[in-house]
C-alpha cells in the first residue's frame, strides 16, 4: 500500500527536515539560511526539497493557516459506516468537498466501532458543521448505514512532527 | 470549553468561540488564500509572490512576519506527511470521565504520542501514535494497554482521499 511505503531519508535530509519543521525563516533568502544550518548549499537544499516534494514526504510548502484563529472554531471528525464495496466511491466524493479538510479509510472494529470512512468536516461553529454533516448524509442517502460526529473538546497534547532527535 | 489551549493550531477545536478572529486587510487574505496551497519553490519565494501580487518583498516579509506572530499562520514551510516517515496511527479509547485526566497523563507521557484529543463520545480519548517501524508502533500500542488496563482501538489509515491543500478561507 503506498502509504506505508517510506521513500528513504538520508542524513542530509534529516538535517533538511529539521532545519525547517518550524517553518522556514522570513528572509530574502529563506533556502540559503536553511543550508547553512544543514551544511550544504542552497542548489542542495533546493534539490532535496523538490524530491521530497514530489515523492510525498512533503505534501506542500506554504503559509500554514491556524483555522482556529480565523475563526473556524466548531471543526467536528465524521466518522462514517459505509458498505465496503462503496467505501472507495464514497471517499473521493467526500474528498471532494471543499469544507473537508481530510477524507480516510479506517479499518472498523466490530462490534464496538463500526465506522470506516472518517472525514474531517470545517465550519466556523458547531451548526455550520452539522450542516454540512447533514449534506454529506444526504449524498449517501441510503448507504449511510450510521455515522456520528466527535467534537473535540480538549486538546489534551499536541507537539509538531519531531524527527532527528531519535 | 478548553481551560487552558496552550496550541490553537489549526485542525479540529471543537468547542468555544473565546475570543474574536483577527481582522486581515485584503492584500493579508489574498496571500494567505493563495499560498496556504503552496510557495514557489525558487532561491526568492518571497520576491515571486510580491510580484504576482504586485508589492513588495519587504511587504511579504513583513505580513508574514505579522501572521506568525499574531497566530494567524502557525508558520510557513514545508508540511510533512507523517505516515511517510515511519508508522502511524489513529487509536482511541473509551475512558471513564473520571479517570481521563489520569489516563490521558499516562498516553501523553508516551514521547510516540503527538496529538491526543479529548472527544464527545463513548470513546473520548482520540490519540495519533508515531513509531520509526510497524513493529514499534505495535509495541507502543501494546504498552499503553499494560499502562492503563483498558484496551486501545487502533485505527491505521488504509486509504487517503484527499490531499489537505487547503480551503476556502473566505466565501
Amino acid at each position: 500500500m503506498p502509504e506505508t511505503t517510506n521513500p528513504p531519508l538520508d542524513a542530509l535530509d534529516r538535517r533538511i527536515v529539521v532545519a525547517t519543521q518550524a517553518g522556514l525563516p522570513l528572509v530574502p533568502d529563506p533556502y540559503g539560511a536553511v543550508a547553512r544550518e544543514a551544511g550544504c548549499s542552497r542548489g542542495e537544499v533546493m534539490e532535496r526539497m523538490r524530491r521530497m516534494l514530489s515523492n510525498g514526504v512533503i505534501r506542500r510548502i506554504g503559509a500554514v493557516p491556524n483555522h482556529y484563529t480565523l475563526g473556524f472554531r466548531g471543526n467536528g471528525m465524521s466518522v462514517w459506516d459505509v458498505a465496503d464495496d462503496r467505501v472507495e466511491h464514497y471517499g473521493r466524493r467526500i474528498g471532494e468537498l471543499e469544507f473537508v479538510s481530510h477524507a480516510y479509510r479506517r479499518p472498523r472494529h466490530l462490534p464496538e466501532w463500526p465506522y470506516n470512512l472518517f472525514a474531517m468536516v470545517h465550519g466556523r461553529d458547531r451548526t455550520e458543521v452539522m450542516e454540512k454533516v447533514a449534506r454529506i448524509a444526504a449524498m449517501l442517502g441510503e448507504d449511510d448505514r450510521g455515522h456520528e460526529v466527535l467534537f473535540s473538546t480538549r486538546i489534551l497534547k499536541k507537539t509538531g512532527l519531531r524527527i532527528g532527535s531519535g | 470549553m478548553p481551560t487552558t489551549a496552550p496550541m490553537l493550531e489549526h485542525q479540529d477545536s471543537g468547542s468555544g468561540s473565546a475570543g474574536e478572529s483577527i481582522a486581515l486587510n485584503d492584500l493579508e487574505k489574498r496571500l494567505l488564500d493563495r499560498y496556504q496551497k503552496g510557495l514557489p519553490l525558487s532561491p526568492t519565494p518571497f520576491r515571486d509572490m510580491a510580484e504576482e501580487l504586485g508589492t513588495s518583498e519587504a511587504l511579504v516579509l513583513q505580513i508574514l512576519q505579522r501572521l506568525q506572530r499574531d497566530g494567524v499562520i502557525s508558520r510557513v514551510g514545508p508540511v510533512f506527511r507523517p505516515k511517510r516517515i515511519g508508522a502511524s496511527t489513529l487509536a482511541a479509547m473509551a475512558v471513564p470521565a473520571a479517570d481521563l485526566e489520569r489516563i490521558a497523563a499516562i498516553i501523553n507521557d508516551f514521547r510516540e504520542v503527538n496529538h491526543n484529543y479529548e472527544r464527545e463520545d463513548h470513546y473520548n480519548l482520540w490519540f495519533v501514535v508515531t513509531a520509526p517501524s510497524q513493529e514499534r508502533l505495535q509495541a507502543v500500542l501494546q504498552e499503553m494497554e499494560r499502562a492503563t488496563g483498558l484496551p486501545v482501538l487502533d485505527l491505521p489509515l488504509e486509504r487517503q482521499f484527499h490531499i489537505d491543500l487547503g480551503f476556502p478561507l473566505w466565501c
